[in-house]
């Protein structure tokens, strides 16, 4: 006789990685009943790569995060040991937030966070099986030219729940894939080949054939990590101590620096040189890499050291970034040196870089292959085009990065929400974040290698900045009910004294008079010929809001506002790039018109006729949800937008 | 990006016939922006001020009224014209149209156009006014089926000729110029992504000095530009036929005829000759191509293949054939490929004994036949009438795209220089390095136009080629 569990709930999470913890969050602060699984409850939100969150860009995906309502900001606001802003001596739109995290803290108060979640589930098991049924209204058929698969309808299928390795079954109306690396995982160095996720974690063995079955292609990406050493074998005194900033800016719009304020840890630097490449060049036949043992497609923006010394053999020497792996490990994480050399070999060439000369490995290098999908799959909201109610977000989709995990999942968990509340998905577009840009080219772009964010990929850069991430999506957070109204009364306030100072100064003209120009001089600024606006002077690069304040007489007292660094610093990056910011505005108005124009879901590129043939067979299997998403697609060209554009007017 | 609502601009009738031709302009700024270039004969008929449906007298100057008030230089006419102004929402594209009658001349239209584009206007895509006319609100379900053939096959053509039509040398510079931007941008990208491999003291000093270099560059191109140089401008002509017909020696006597040489370029491959000719006053772009025939010699087979190539972007084609031997199958395939073309079939060889009558081709090829000979010079002032009779009949028209690909480049062009110009300005401005790349982004992409390159991922792809990034 057989008993097995059922049970039923809103939505399922599977996987408790960084995507995985952001979309359950979402979920059940949205009010939906929610479970998500994990092969380890010892591995929620680990971070099995590098120690740190954030960075160029992605340092933009966690403010953006927070933004509307996310964890990882906080969390990592929690449990950073070092804190940076990159590129300060740069312009705003690229200035870029990194922390170093304590890994096991981070985890531990993301678990922390979650089992204190009303509405949320946590439960530790494999899940072997995501539950399909088919929709029966659904017709579909097969076109005649090109022969590519048409569906008609909105699905063909749709989801229903999963079962367990144990055969426990689980029913929902939606499901959330968030696997990570975990999906037929292999780890890899040299000749050993262990198949296990990461950390000797077990691997998802029995999803992929689950997901082939629900008509999933599955296809097969890798990436790597370098090797933990002990802090006790290292020789700091060879290299350069990397110290953290003094005045830090926090991740979550909801603290201020002095809220997080603690004492940092630094990271050292020091440089491979012409003996590790030598070791590597006389190894290279070791590694599975080059000998094609590793057959997944790795990413060019974080190769293995072996990778670099061969692509870049001009280079004498590159940077390794020796950082620490939490406030209480003696494990420091070997950044720049990643590598599925043999364990010999990883000796020899960690040992040949000054101050790792007795260094003692705790954990090899190694690289990881896993089963993902093509992102093309999904709709921008994340939800499968072809199964309803099944979403799938993080590394799963192609990405890499924590961020770019979280920002998937905190979008796919929201959107499942939406449909379990019968509400309109939310989408961001490239104008709006780097989330959007992010999902944009997932499912529209092809990707051959796992997607990392770049700030060259936001073609609006100067208006997704940094710091004005909650300017920006504040409202959508508060409107799905990821930010509550204290927090939203607070940004309303602080939001109306930027909007109103920065008209003002605007407004406030100053004349030529004596008072004036002697300031102006006094700050090595030119005398003014005509009057100007107070703004005017603080576009001046030697001038700035706080530098003005004797001569502007109105200005109200704001120095008693919970966030007067951020108004201040808001108000100064607006007036001092008016001009860069204004033409990146005009630029958003027309891409924002092609974005508006909706094409239904059922068009059949087959009738219209005059769609060049590269460009019917891309766009039927894409299947854009606008023009402006259609008008992205390689191999479709301004004509065939045209000629679209015609045909669905005419229709 | 494409652009829904903006002001486009283009020359509404064909730029061949005698000069006389109509510039419209159709969008929210049309009437300012010929405003601006407008000044009446009669005080009180600005442009600004005219009722729907009415017309002004005037003169198109350069500099015009209002700008440049304290400046004693006069305005520069450019052409009398009259202008037709006709409001939204009852016109053709639904929107405020312009239409300024010219009658100076090609050259003249051309510098009209130009002008309304330094003021504002795009120059419109080919089909474009009668796709604003469809998407904004005048559909009709059998004619949207039209208008979408008429987009798809002009852009076919204006894609080809854009880039087909582009002199080599000037393609390898567009192509120099932008290696150059691109490896600038992503290096300042790889910077910006991975500062602490990556740092850009320095930079813009550099930077500056090369820009200096490509402003130069550009400006030359763009005089090139306006002395009609970028683009092989004329009758896109092809000598076509069998082997040792005598497709050469035409070629050579029509050279010996020609009142000036405009440029001689070497083709891509050695099967190809071009010549640019002006025969009666009339342009011609002559191709004068491998012998075509049925043939197992590799080397031979991508002369043929060329050959045919040509011939499908010509407006014309002449088609000699040696009347000395009988036609024979590879005549017949000849005759079967140009039947929906533009032929003039010249008869070779009535220096020799015929063999080839004039019914025997026409039963296959219904092309007007002129009997030459080469070698005595002899046929050919029968043939230059009849190349004159097209012409201005109508029937032989210009490849006017290429007259609007031309401008076309040298707004693309200017557009790029300007970019060009921004970034020097953001660097004497002291502005930091990550505002520099969107305008280098922006001259890259303008450039890459004119050669028909998109943009797509050479970024990312340069970034990771150029520099070792990453942990």
């Amino acid at each position: 006789m057989m008993n097995k569990i059922e049970e039923t709930y809103d939505a399922i999470v599977v996987g408790a990685g960084h995507a995985g913890c952001e979309a359950a969050l979402a979920l059940a602060r949205m009010g939906q009943e929610t479970i998500i699984f994990t092969v380890s409850m010892d591995s929620v939100a680990m971070m099995p790569c590098n120690p740190n969150v954030g960075g160029s860009s992605k340092g933009h995906l966690v403010r953006e995060i927070d933004a509307l309502g996310g964890e990882m900001g906080k969390n990592i606001d929690k449990t950073y040991i070092q804190s940076k802003m990159l590129n300060r001596s740069k312009g705003p739109a690229v200035h870029s937030l990194r922390a170093q995290a304590d890994k096991s803290e981070y985890t531990r108060q993301m678990r922390m966070t979650m089992e204190n979640t009303e509405h949320l589930t946590l439960r530790q098991a494999e899940v072997a099986e995501i539950l399909v049924e088919d929709v029966k209204d659904a017709t579909f058929f097969k076109a005649e030219e090109d022969s590519v698969h048409v569906f008609k309808g909105d699905c063909k299928k749709k989801v229903c729940g999963i079962r367990t390795k144990s055969g426990a079954t689980y029913y929902a109306k939606t499901v959330v894939l968030c696997t990570g690396v975990y999906l037929n995982a292999r780890c890899i160095y040299g000749d050993v080949v262990n198949h296990t996720g990461p950390n000797g974690l077990s691997a998802a063995t029995f999803l992929s054939d689950s997901l082939v079955n629900s008509g999933i292609p599955i296809r097969r990406f890798k990436t790597g990590t370098p090797a933990r050493i002990d802090k006790r074998s290292i020789d700091f005194s060879k290299m350069e101590e990397q110290k953290g900033d003094e005045d830090i800016v926090p991740f979550s719009f909801t603290n201020r620096a002095e809220d997080i304020e603690r004492e940092q840890i630094s990271c050292w630097l020091t440089y491979t040189n012409e003996e590790t490449h030598d070791i590597i060049r006389s190894n290279i036949d070791r590694s599975p890499l080059f000998s094609g043992a590793i057959e997944g497609t790795g990413p060019r923006y974080c190769p293995s050291i072996e990778d670099k010394v061969m692509k870049f053999a001009d280079k004498n020497r590159h940077q390794v970034f020796v950082e620490p792996e939490g406030e209480f490990t003696n494990e420091m994480y070997i950044g720049g040196m990643s590598s599925s050399l043999p364990e010999d070999v990883q000796y020899a060439m960690y040992r040949s870089v000054p101050g790792l000369e007795n260094a003692r490995i705790v954990r090899n290098a190694y690289a990881i292959e896993y089963d993902c999908i093509s992102a093309l799959l999904l709709k921008p909201s994340l939800e499968f085009k072809d199964v309803e109610g099944l979403y799938s977000a993080g590394q799963m989709n192609g990405s890499s990065g924590y961020e770019e995990a979280a920002a998937q999942g905190l979008m796919a968990g929201i959107n499942a929400a939406r449909k379990l509340q019968g509400k309109e998905e939310v989408v961001l577009d490239r104008s709006q974040g780097y989330i959007g840009v992010l999902i944009d080219d997932l499912v529209t772009k092809e990707t051959r290698e796992p997607y990392r964010m770049m700030t060259s990929r936001a073609e609006y850069r100067l208006l997704l900045r940094q710091d004005n991430a909650d300017l920006r999506l504040t409202d959508i957070g508060h409107e799905i009910g990821l930010i509550d109204e204290e927090r939203y009364a607070a940004f309303c306030h602080k939001r109306e004294i930027i909007d109103a100072e920065v008209a003002r100064l605007s407004e406030t003209m100053v004349g030529a008079n004596k008072t004036i120009q002697s300031f102006l001089e006094e700050n090595g600024s030119t005398t003014l010929k005509t009057a100007a606006s107070l703004a005017d002077l603080v576009k001046r690069p030697e001038l700035s809001y706080e530098m003005i304040a004797p001569i502007d007489e109105e200005r109200p007292d704001i120095s008693d506002e919970k966030f007067v660094k951020d108004i201040i610093n808001q108000i100064n990056i607006e007036l001092k790039y008016d001009g860069y910011i204004k033409r990146q505005r005009s630029q958003v108005e027309h891409f924002v018109k092609l974005e508006k124009k909706r094409i239904p879901a059922d068009l059949d590129y087959n009738d219209v006729h005059n769609l060049r043939k590269e460009a019917r067979q891309k766009l039927n299997e894409i299947r854009p949800e606008n023009i402006g998403q259609a008008s992205r697609i390689s191999g479709v060209s301004p004509a065939d937008i045209s000629v679209l554009l015609i045909y669905l007017n005419a229709k | 990006m494409m652009k829904l609502t903006d002001t486009i601009a283009a020359v509404a009738t064909g730029m061949n016939q005698g000069g006389i031709g109509v510039i419209r302009v159709s969008g929210e700024q049309a009437i300012s922006i010929v405003d601006s270039i407008f000044v009446p004969k009669k005080a009180g008929k600005e442009i600004r001020n005219m009722d729907s449906y009415t017309a002004a007298y005037g003169n198109i100057v350069r500099d015009g009224h209002g700008t440049h008030a304290s400046n004693d230089s006069k305005p520069e006419i450019i052409d009398e014209v009259i202008v037709l102004v006709m409001k939204a929402p009852s016109t053709y594209t639904k929107e405020d149209v312009v239409e300024i009658d010219c009658h100076g001349g090609m050259q003249v239209m051309k510098e009209i156009l130009h002008l309304v584009i330094q003021k504002g206007a795009r120059l419109a895509e080919p089909g474009e006014f009668t796709k604003r006319a469809f998407l904004n609100g005048r559909i009709d379900l059998s004619q949207a089926e039209s208008v979408m053939d008429l987009i798809s096959a002009k852009n076919e053509l204006a894609a080809k000729s854009a880039v087909s039509q582009l002199r080599g040398d000037l393609k390898l510079k567009i192509q120099s110029m932008r290696e150059k931007l691109i490896h600038n941008i992503a290096y300042i990208e790889s910077a910006l992504d991975d500062p602490e491999h990556y740092d850009l003291d320095g930079f813009g000093d550099e930077l500056d000095h090369l820009l200096d270099e490509v402003c130069e560059e550009m400006n030359h191109l763009l005089r090139s530009a306006e002395n009609g140089k970028m683009m092989k401008e004329g009758i896109q002509t092809v000598i076509l036929g069998k082997p040792n017909a005598g497709k050469s020696s035409v070629l050579n006597v029509m050279m010996g005829r020609e009142r000036a040489i405009v440029t001689d370029i070497a083709g891509t491959t050695r099967d190809t000759l071009e010549e640019s000719i002006s025969i009666e006053g009339i342009p011609l772009n002559i191709v004068d191509t491998a012998g075509i025939r049925e043939t197992s010699d590799v080397v031979e087979k991508i002369g043929v293949d060329k050959s045919l190539e040509a011939m499908e972007d010509a407006d014309l084609i002449l088609y000699i054939v040696d009347s000395s031997v009988a036609l024979d199958e590879n005549d017949y395939q000849i005759m079967d490929k140009i039947k929906e073309r533009n032929v003039i079939i010249l008869q070779n060889k009535s220096d020799l004994k015929n063999v080839v009558t004039k019914e025997e081709i026409t039963s296959h090829l219904e092309k007007p036949v002129i009997d030459i000979s080469a070698k005595e010079q002899t046929g050919f002032e029968e043939f230059y009438a009849l190349l004159n009779d097209m012409f201005f009949a109508g029937s032989l028209n210009y490849n006017d795209e290429i007259y609007i690909t031309n401008l076309r480049h040298k707004n693309a062009l200017e557009e790029a220089l300007a970019s060009v110009c921004m970034v020097k300005q953001s660097i004497a401005d002291g502005m930091p390095e990550d505002f520099y790349s969107i305008d280098l982004m922006a001259a890259y992409e303008r450039l890459g136009f004119i050669i028909g390159e998109s943009v797509e991922d050479d970024l990312v792809d340069t970034i990771f080629r150029e520099f070792c990034m990453g942990k």
